[in-house]
């Protein structure tokens, strides 16, 4: 298995189906539970921080590390959180994992749980995913019945829709069932998260991953992937290519491999334009960047970030304006309004961007769009104003002839003729709501 | 007129349920404004916002402010029926737009209306995860990926037939 395409967290998928207690335990499920149970809470931890095992959902945090600065004899219980709030625009990795292999994300809770010293788990899961929670819900069952819980609690608790609930302090707040908005940094999480506990919070994909650090060791597992950061990713490829879909592939793939070899390249014999390597929020990517390894560290060499592995390719059609005014109003959807630069910046950002777009914008604005951006980063609470800044000051750094393009009265070079002209954003259609009221008969 | 009605027993039984999940009660307070609304019609009127207070022991200014925040939660009536199409990065690059506006002809609204019988409510949405999938359209918590714009008169037929 080793030599071609290791899999991890689709291993065993081929042909069967593992949303069953059975088929799970036939392709060597609840293994790696048993032997971790056997094993000292710490030395579990150990592995884990040995293996090099970093989140998959966009930050790429040690877990290990992360566990190590639990707060320790608190008198308080000790809480697992399990991010399964996937919202990123791009993404759709964990949506599969939970949908295929709901027994491999609870058997790594119970892992972890057991490492961390926790009797209790929670897995925030996105309200839109109704269909993966019913999966998971209906494998938790299984899993209770055949007893393998061993006395751990674990709550499956959907959200409602918000993309700020997957920043981790904002999740935490609206599972306490407050307003989701993020919270100030420090105290983090491990000291003070879930009901002021030391709360422990990972990425669906992360946690499915932890009994394959177990099953394998660290020593092996840390033979797979790049050296700085070994195992496997679900690799989300959409947009402008041929094949788009989930696909596992060892980090440290290049995305020259993953959008021609894996995706079938760019679709309808289009020329590559650009590159978004890690789902809408960050710094897109020129084709010259596309030999550039999806390892944290090399994609953030290359000047971006790893992200939560969301690949969106973009091709020669696409107006790089239009596409920065969509990013930003879906950001400017998102801002939960509590820190003033993301709220009113990403309000500026779309303003300006739009302008721009039909052709009222004169250089000054283009200096102003810049000046924005400077005063939304890092002057938040989270990172969702950062977000909004990245693809837009991105897109005007690398594509600044389209930009400029359409100053001064010139208007959209594509002249109506954008594969995404016109796209109608949900924060449009509640600037009109307020214009006219629905009535339904009784 | 609409008579003001607390919650059914089976659903406030259900809410007292969820509480005892949490080492605090408030924590239920998403699951249970979502079961309101499914008892509701879909939306969240006033009378439920009340009902959940009520349930909950929280007041129904807490439970609106709750409401207000989340896109899945509606404080205005929908159909009995919501097609949601994703508009959103991926989705625009493979045709959203193109599927938006034949749902808004063929159900003769514009997005984030209802149709004048009630049935339908067609909403331009965020990023729902089905990127690889696109374009999604969710059509009552299912979700159809890809969909054409020619599949859009087949959805709604059956749409209409379901009642």
């Amino acid at each position: 298995m080793r030599a071609g395409n290791p899999t991890l967290l689709t291993a065993g998928t081929e042909g069967r189906d593992l949303t069953r207690l059975d088929e799970y335990r036939d392709v060597g499920g609840y293994v790696a539970l048993t032997r971790a149970r056997k094993m000292e809470p710490q030395a579990i931890v150990d592995e884990i921080t040995a293996a090099t095992l970093r989140g998959r959902g966009g930050a790429g945090f040690p877990m290990g590390r992360k566990a190590s600065l639990l707060a320790k004899d608190t008198g308080k219980p000790v809480y697992l959180v399990v991010n399964a709030d996937e919202s990123e625009p791009g993404a759709f990795k964990d949506r599969d994992v939970m949908r295929t292999t709901p027994h491999r994300l609870i058997e790594g809770c119970l892992i972890t749980a057991h490492g961390i010293g926790s009797q209790s788990v929670f897995i925030y899961i996105r309200g839109e995913y109704l269909h993966e929670f019913e999966v998971m819900r209906a494998a938790l069952k299984e899993a209770r019945k055949a007893e393998l819980l061993g006395g751990v609690t674990i709550v499956l608790h959907r959200g409602a829709g918000a993309y700020i609930c997957g920043e981790e302090t904002a999740l935490l707040e609206s599972l306490e069932g407050s307003r989701g908005q993020p919270r100030p940094r420090p105290p983090f999480p491990p000291v003070t998260g879930l009901y002021g506990a030391p709360t422990q919070i990972n990425n669906v994909s992360t946690i499915a991953l932890v009994p394959k650090v177990v099953e394998l060791g660290a020593a092996e597992f840390s033979k797979i992937g790049a050296p700085s950061a070994p195992g496997t990713a679900v690799f989300s490829i959409s947009g402008n290519v041929a094949r788009p879909g989930n696909y596992e592939r060892e980090l440290g793939v290049t995305l020259r491999d993953l959008i021609y070899d894996v995706a079938g390249g760019v679709a309808d014999g289009r020329e590559l334009k650009a590159v978004i390597p890690g789902g809408s929020s960050v710094p897109v990517l020129t084709p010259d960047q596309i030999d550039t390894p999806m390892d944290y560290d090399s994609i953030g060499a290359a000047g971006s970030f790893f992200g939560s592995a969301a690949i969106i390719v973009v091709d020669d059609r696409c107006c790089m304006v239009q596409l920065a005014l969509r990013a930003a109003q879906f950001y400017m959807h998102e801002s939960c309004g509590k820190c003033t630069p993301c709220r009113i910046g990403t309000r500026w950002l779309v303003q300006l961007l739009t302008k721009l777009e039909e052709g009222r914008a004169s250089a000054t604005d283009l200096a102003l769009l810049d000046d924005v951006c400077d005063r939304m980063l890092g002057k938040s609470l989270c990172a969702l104003g950062d977000f909004a800044v990245y693809p837009v000051s991105s897109y005007f750094r690398k594509y600044r002839d389209e930009f400029e393009g359409h100053l001064d009265g010139a208007g959209c070079p594509f002249a109506g003729a954008s594969s995404i002209e016109g796209i109608l954003a949900p924060s449009a259609m509640h600037d009109r709501h307020a214009l006219w009221t629905t009535t339904v008969p009784a | 007129m609409t008579r003001e009605r607390e919650v059914t027993a089976e659903t406030y039984a259900k809410i007292q349920k969820l509480r005892r999940q949490y080492p605090r009660s408030r924590s239920a307070v998403l699951p249970a404004l979502t079961l309101a609304q499914e008892e509701y019609g879909g939306w969240l009127p006033p009378e439920a916002l009340r009902a959940v207070a009520d349930a909950l022991e929280e007041t129904p200014a807490y439970c609106l402010s709750i409401a207000s925040f989340y896109d899945m939660l509606h404080l205005e009536p929908v159909g009995r029926h919501m097609v949601e199409v994703c508009t959103n990065l991926s989705c625009a690059l493979v045709g959203a737009q193109a599927v938006l506006d034949a749902f808004a002809d063929e159900l003769d609204v514009r997005p984030g209306e209802t149709t004048q019988d009630g049935e339908v409510t067609l909403r331009a949405i965020e990023c729902a995860g089905g990127c690889g999938r696109a374009p999604v359209v969710v059509v009552d918590h299912v979700y159809h990926e890809p969909l054409r714009p020619e599949d859009v008169p087949g959805v709604v037929e059956e749409l209409r037939a379901r009642g």
